[in-house]
């Protein structure tokens, strides 16, 4: 038997809980201000505009394209290598007169023989429907967890893992409003899977916790909760290893178009491990769980005594 | 202990075959194909078929193969032959009748055996195989101002017979009527509620001879629900002229319609095609009365109407109109005597007795075609967004009657042949009921979307070769049972995916590449509860055992919550994030079954109901 990897490592991780405390509260603090100095560089599925993506034979002249829209009196235009210097990204705000029929002419304008990779036109009123259905798909994840973790555990442990949730959630938007990396639909699509992600991981720490405080006559929360979390910390650190490997896969051979999911995935797994192992137990353990709490309720085990 | 019943593994094993066959038809590539259906209801048979292969075969064409199959006839190519796909789309385009529709498209080349099964390979979305995606909506307050329109002629005629009425006034969403006497409005007020079913007394507008008259809230709804199924009907012919196989024309919502057009190289002209509200006129120039006086005075006369060229020439037009848009029937693009574009014209029995009749008594008198296009566009005023209708009604054409004509004939002053071939298009396809408007646009060109498949296949490939070494070494031989779960996995979404045809998306490669990864978890936290239960227990059989036992309310529990987060995401979500949702929710559940079941019965097989020393965990 292979004895080194059977052992259990014995960190103290939860007397160090307010060292994490403090490093997470300057992550959320900077995210905050960055939120709401300069927010999120919202890209068109939520501004609406249009987004044309070409492709040269040659390496693209940019001054020329950025010279040839500046003849036209469209407003907000940007215009960028995409990938490769072949490959050219223009970006336009939303115009006065809101068409499809822009990105036609664009490309009419800008000549031929140039090989139209991706068109797309989001009109403003789209735009804020997505934004809108974006919020409540956030909102709505976060109730139903909390529902089902309230329902399976305690709702101390709900309160916990909505409380890494909102962390992580907190920290990757924070991170793509600092690097002012465009937000977009495939961006909240990778928000919503951290959230995913990160409760698993949650689930699994709490699982222990509740598995010990029942099978252990100890009643000190904090060494229950601390022996939980170095018991499953190997299987914590192989899952991210091996979610971490198939995202930098996804982030270095998936192409540009989601390269940005790959991105807020990263971020967000890595974050979301962290916060398993400390925000979401060192929550429980500020809102006072107990040994009490796991146990059936007093009048279900009379009901079953009183039973012949 | 730890041994599966004969019964059980026979069960997995027909589940992990069945996975197999069904994912099989998408190692099988597709052929160029070109596609024909039915542009109508009508059906297609073996002498439709026997009709394609003649022409065919008199014009030397080379193919693959020939076959008719779920109601539609598709000729295969070889991959390198891309030139004589479109050179036999544009032969059958133009031998075939317009009962038919020409497309290109991509065949997968699954073998009859296996597509006889009911194997079928996974459907690509438009990020992955190129094509365009619109959501037009219509603008319902034309729809409205078009019935009340309507009502207000009825409403006229109603009233007129008994001569009650002094004045109708059409107020936008009301029509306003002012009665001669109290009399003639209890007259009236009976008629209304009599005959005009569809109208109701706005509340509180009565007054001593005026009340006004509104639509009644379901009326509304029939005739926007109506306007709505009339533009789907019309768009789809015009998509059915623009030879496109497997397109998708939807409602959305109450005013809206998705159409996804896969494999369209020319989207500019799609979107020409889809958005453009364009009828013609034929008309009478008025030759009596002095243009130049009616510029000057700018008093156009009784009878007539100004109307200009698209260079900005003038010209008086009587109003009353010969025939419209509605009588024609056929209509065809073409090129003249003198090299000008033109559009051949065909009209319907009204339409051609009409003609007939203008033609033989204005003889010699010219006529104008007059082009009608009816636009309307989102416009930002000052942070608003309002909706900005334009009607433009240009001259193409004005010339002198040579002869007498009926309900065949033709019309030039085409601009360009381009524009030939795109009004003859519209004419035929009908002319949508409301004006719509293309309110979100994707089109991703063939190229990226190969680039995507290329891409996204790297991305899993190399992601599962990465997490198979990494669960080798840390786990020995457990590592490669998961190694076997997570390849069998794989295959068991593929064959979900393929079996209930859900379209597979880049974000839906991304699902299956975080699945990969996260499917391992359910093992890894197996396999870390084994190794605790090593150091509790000398019997290894137990360890298995209770390992497997102690994880799995873990895993279900973990697996659940991950699996609402996805299916939130599905029911909220729109095209990118659906696709994610779509194949992470199979994902997670397919993994439950592969990283619990089917590892449970290669450990069991391995080391089940032996005596072993030492476990390689």
């Amino acid at each position: 038997m292979n004895l080194k990897s059977l052992n259990i490592p014995n960190i103290d991780f939860v007397n160090r809980r307010h060292l994490a405390m403090m490093f997470s509260a300057v992550l959320l603090i900077a995210s905050i201000v960055s939120l709401s100095v300069q927010g999120l560089k919202l890209g068109i599925d939520f501004t609406g505009g249009t987004l044309i993506e070409l492709g040269y034979q040659q390496t693209a002249d940019l001054e020329e394209i950025r010279g040839k829209l500046n003849e036209t009196n469209y407003k907000g235009t940007n215009v960028q290598y995409f990938g490769s210097d072949t490959e050219v990204l223009i970006q336009l705000e939303p115009q006065q007169v809101s068409s499809a029929k822009l990105s036609s002419s664009i490309i009419h304008m800008l000549g031929e023989n140039i090989d139209v990779r991706r068109v797309e036109f989001v009109g403003p009123k789209v735009g804020e429907e997505l934004t809108n259905d974006g919020g409540l798909a956030m909102l709505y994840a976060l109730i139903g967890i909390l529902i089902y973790v309230a329902f399976r555990f305690e709702y101390r442990f709900a309160l916990g893992s909505i409380a890494a949730l909102v962390h992580d959630v907190i920290i990757v938007l924070g991170v793509f409003s600092a690097l002012q990396i465009e937000f977009d639909l495939t961006v909240l699509a990778a928000i919503l899977a951290v959230i995913g992600y990160s409760l698993n991981d949650t689930i699994v720490v709490f699982d222990r916790i509740r598995e010990n405080f029942l099978s252990t006559r100890k009643v000190e929360p904090k060494p229950i909760i601390n022996d939980a979390l170095n018991q499953t910390l190997s299987r914590t650190i192989m899952t991210s290893l091996t979610t971490l490997l198939v995202l930098l896969a996804l982030f270095y051979l998936g192409g540009e178009v989601i390269h940005s999911f790959a991105g807020a995935l990263l971020i967000g797994v890595v974050i979301g491990t962290y916060s398993s192992i400390y925000v979401a137990s060192s929550m429980i353990l500020a809102l006072g769980i107990s040994k009490a709490d796991m146990l059936p309720s007093e009048k279900e085990s009379k009901e079953i005594d009183a039973r012949p | 202990m730890n041994h599966y019943s004969g019964w059980k593994n026979a069960l997995i094993a027909f589940f992990l075959l069945l996975s197999a066959l069904y994912a099989l038809p998408n190692i099988y590539g597709s052929d160029l194909a070109i596609q024909i259906s039915s542009a109508g209801d009508a059906s297609i048979g073996e002498q439709d078929l026997a009709t394609v292969e003649n022409t065919l075969s008199t014009n030397t064409v080379d193919y693959k193969s020939i076959g008719l199959s779920d109601n539609r006839i598709l000729i295969r190519f070889e991959s390198s032959q891309s030139q004589e796909q479109l050179s036999t789309q544009a032969l059958l385009k133009a031998t075939l009748s317009r009962n038919y529709v020409v497309a290109l498209n991509l065949a997968p080349s699954v073998p009859q055996w296996l597509s006889d099964l009911g194997g079928r390979a996974m459907s690509l979305g438009l990020d992955l195989r190129g094509g365009v995606h619109f959501l037009l909506e219509v603008d319902m307050e034309a729809v409205v101002a078009m019935s009340i329109d309507r009502y207000y002629n009825e409403l006229r005629s109603l009233l007129r017979e008994d001569r009650l009425y002094k004045g109708i006034r059409n107020e936008g969403t009301s029509l306003l009527v002012t009665f001669k006497s109290e009399e003639s409005k209890q007259q009236g007020k009976s008629l209304i509620r009599g005959e005009l079913l569809d109208m109701q007394i706005v509340e509180g507008s009565e007054s001593e001879l005026q009340l006004s008259l509104e639509i009644t809230p379901a009326a509304i709804k029939a005739s926007k629900s109506t306007a709505l199924k009339q533009n789907i009907t019309t768009l789809r012919n015009r998509v059915n002229e623009l030879g496109v196989a497997e397109p998708i024309i939807q409602q959305q919502g109450s005013e809206r319609i998705v159409v996804q057009l896969p494999g369209v190289q020319d989207t500019a002209r799609a979107k020409e095609i889809l958005g453009a509200v364009a009828t013609i006129e034929f008309r009478l120039v008025d030759e009596k009365n002095d243009l130049q006086l009616a510029l000057n005075t700018s008093k156009v006369p009784v009878g007539s109407k100004l109307y200009y060229f698209k260079s900005g020439r003038p010209l008086l037009l009587k109003s009353s109109v010969i025939a419209t848009g509605e009588n024609i029937t056929g209509a065809s693009s073409g090129i003249d005597q003198n090299n000008a574009p033109m559009v051949n014209i065909q009209l319907d029995g009204p339409g051609g007795r009409s003609m007939l009749e203008t033609t033989k008594e204005f003889i010699n008198h010219r006529m104008a075609v007059v082009y009608i296009e009816n636009k309307v566009e989102t416009v930002l005023e000052d942070g608003e967004m309002v909706k900005l209708r334009t009607k433009t009604q240009d001259i193409i054409n004005a010339a002198t009657i040579q002869g007498t004509f009926s309900n065949r004939f033709q019309v030039t002053g085409m601009e360009s042949a381009r524009a030939a071939r795109n009004l003859a298009l519209l004419l035929r396809a009908g002319s949508l009921s409301a004006p719509i408007e293309i309110i979100e646009e994707r089109t991703i060109g063939p190229s990226l979307g190969a680039d995507n498949i290329a891409k996204g296949f790297l991305s899993v490939l190399v992601g599962f070769a990465l997490v198979l070494v990494f669960m080798a070494w840390r786990y020995r031989v457990f590592g490669l049972v998961a190694n076997v779960a997570l390849t069998l996995n794989l295959v068991t979404i593929v064959a979900v995916l393929s079996l209930i045809q859900a379209t597979l998306t880049l974000p839906g490669i991304a699902g299956i590449v975080l699945t990969v990864g996260m499917a391992v978890d359910a093992n890894v936290l197996i396999f870390e509860r084994i190794k605790e239960e090593l150091k509790s227990t000398n019997n290894i059989q137990k360890a298995i055992s209770a390992g497997y036992e102690k994880a799995l309310l873990t895993i279900a529990d973990a697996n659940i919550t991950t699996l609402i987060a996805s299916i939130v995401l599905f029911s909220f979500g729109t095209g990118a994030i659906k696709g994610f949702a779509v194949t992470l929710s199979i994902g997670i559940i397919t993994s439950m079954f592969t990283a619990i079941v089917v590892s449970r019965a290669l450990i069991n097989l391995i080391y089940g109901g032996k005596k072993v020393e030492e476990l390689a965990i």
